[in-house]
């Protein structure tokens, strides 16, 4: 992705104030709607922030360097968390969640607990055979695989991504084919994420499933079961990249221009806890990277006695306009 | 005024209604159909809407198209080639009018 010669904002951390968009509160009372929780279905566990990649989009900056690791005494709180409320879905991410050590034995401990686990994975953190442990677990647990795929253009992916992350990633979907990953009738699901590789909003889903689905197949014979594309969130690493490219504005003016009332009554935020690597209670991975805790409250996972009522607020900021985009962020 | 483009000018585009409202409606309404999903996609439509943007050379059409045909999900290898679509008309139209030049020469020399 080409960076302008000369940024409007040199880099410079813009405050809220100044940003060129209304508070998304301000604008869900214009269409007389609120932003409460629902009732809890899935816990989302971000289980740290190292990552073998350094992805030009990460919202949370994680990174080889990063040393934000959950650890084995908040791997058992959460457990005891998801042993206590029913929830539906365990949706493990990260960072790279493969870099966890711990991860192995919280699948097989989550595995028994929920009907549908799912694994956030970059793929290039099952490449080469070093997980291929974590791998067969995930198979034999029969986990969702959640894998990020950008596009089918290998020098956009790897702009956003990294040097060599496409071809790898390639292989790996091959290997998880092999397995019965997406396959049908497998019981092995195999989902994609495509993010835009740059400032620009994501492409109809249905549109762009069919689309990977026959590029994918024809090119490399790969097979998925769903694709899911989501727009990247100013925040991070690509908020730092949307101020020193001069793109932060009008990015934001069309992330709120494309507001869409009716995507908020399927937002994830209504329905998710979300957990950060040292164990905090946040109503989505995007306000763990804004710091915005659920209730506007530091919680603490070994303190949580009830799920978030229906009906409380969900605490928002100018990145809710992301997920409100378009057909919005589900 | 320091230049005649200003890239803050395109999302003005709609004000142009409020001096022929009947007019511009007519236009937009016609426009938006144009480009619905149709016997092509609307992929497809983004993709030459971008080839016709750079043979009218129209600063606003290309940004515009450039976004919506990454947003329809095209890459940057299959834009360049609508481009060469287009250069290989405009220099393919330019080109062909050697016959008309051929035939005069032909018909005034010896």
């Amino acid at each position: 992705m080409q960076q302008p010669a000369q940024s409007l904002h040199n880099g410079s951390k813009i405050s809220e104030k100044k940003l060129p968009v209304e508070p998304f509160r301000q604008t869900l009372a214009k269409h007389g709607l609120n932003l409460t929780r629902k009732e809890t279905t899935t816990l989302q566990i971000n289980v740290g922030l190292l990552c073998n990649q350094a992805c030009r989009h990460c919202h949370l900056e994680a990174g080889p360097h990063s040393e934000e690791v959950m650890s084995a005494e908040t791997v058992d709180q959460v457990v005891a968390l998801a042993q206590r409320f029913p929830f539906e879905i365990l949706d493990i991410t990260g960072g790279a969640p493969e870099m966890n050590p711990n991860l192995v034995d919280m699948i097989e401990r989550l595995s028994g607990i929920s009907p549908r686990v799912m694994l956030r994975s970059n793929l290039t953190a099952l490449a080469n055979g070093e997980r291929d442990c974590l791998v067969e677990v995930c198979k034999e647990r029969r986990v969702v695989i959640v894998a990020s795929f950008p596009s089918l253009n290998e020098a956009q992916a790897e702009s956003q991504r990294g040097r060599g992350v496409f071809q790898e990633s390639v292989n790996v979907m091959k290997k998880l084919n092999s397995l019965g990953y997406g396959q049908p009738d497998s019981g092995l699901e195999l989902n994609l994420v495509s993010n835009p590789t740059g400032a620009f909003l994501p492409s109809s889903q249905d549109q762009l499933e069919k689309r990977f689905c026959h590029v994918l197949k024809n090119k490399w014979g790969i097979v998925f079961n769903n694709l899911f594309s989501f727009a990247n969130v100013p925040l991070g690493r690509f908020r730092r990249w949307l101020e020193q490219s001069g793109n932060l504005e009008r990015y934001l003016q069309k992330l709120a221009t494309s507001f869409n009332p009716c995507a908020i009554e399927g937002l994830m935020c209504r329905s998710l806890v979300s957990v950060s690597w040292d164990g905090y209670v946040f109503d989505c991975d995007f306000n763990q990277a804004a710091g915005l805790y659920t209730g506007g409250k530091k919680t603490h996972i070994s303190d949580l006695k009830e799920l978030p009522e229906p009906g409380e607020p969900i605490a928002v900021s100018h990145h809710c306009y992301t997920c409100t985009a378009g057909a919005g962020f589900t | 005024m320091d230049s005649y483009y200003h890239p803050q000018d395109l999302p003005k585009f709609e004000e142009i209604g409020e001096g022929a409202p009947e007019l511009a409606k007519k236009f937009f309404d016609y426009y938006g159909a144009v480009f619905a999903e149709g016997e092509l996609t609307a992929r497809e439509k983004a993709l030459i809407a971008l080839a016709v943007a750079h043979t009218v050379q129209c600063p606003y059409c290309i940004d515009a198209y450039t976004q919506d045909c990454l947003e329809k999900g095209s890459n940057i290898n299959e834009m360049t080639e609508a481009i060469h679509v287009a250069t290989a008309i405009r220099g393919g139209s330019s080109l062909v009018h050697g016959v008309q030049m051929r035939n005069i020469a032909k018909k005034i020399s010896l």
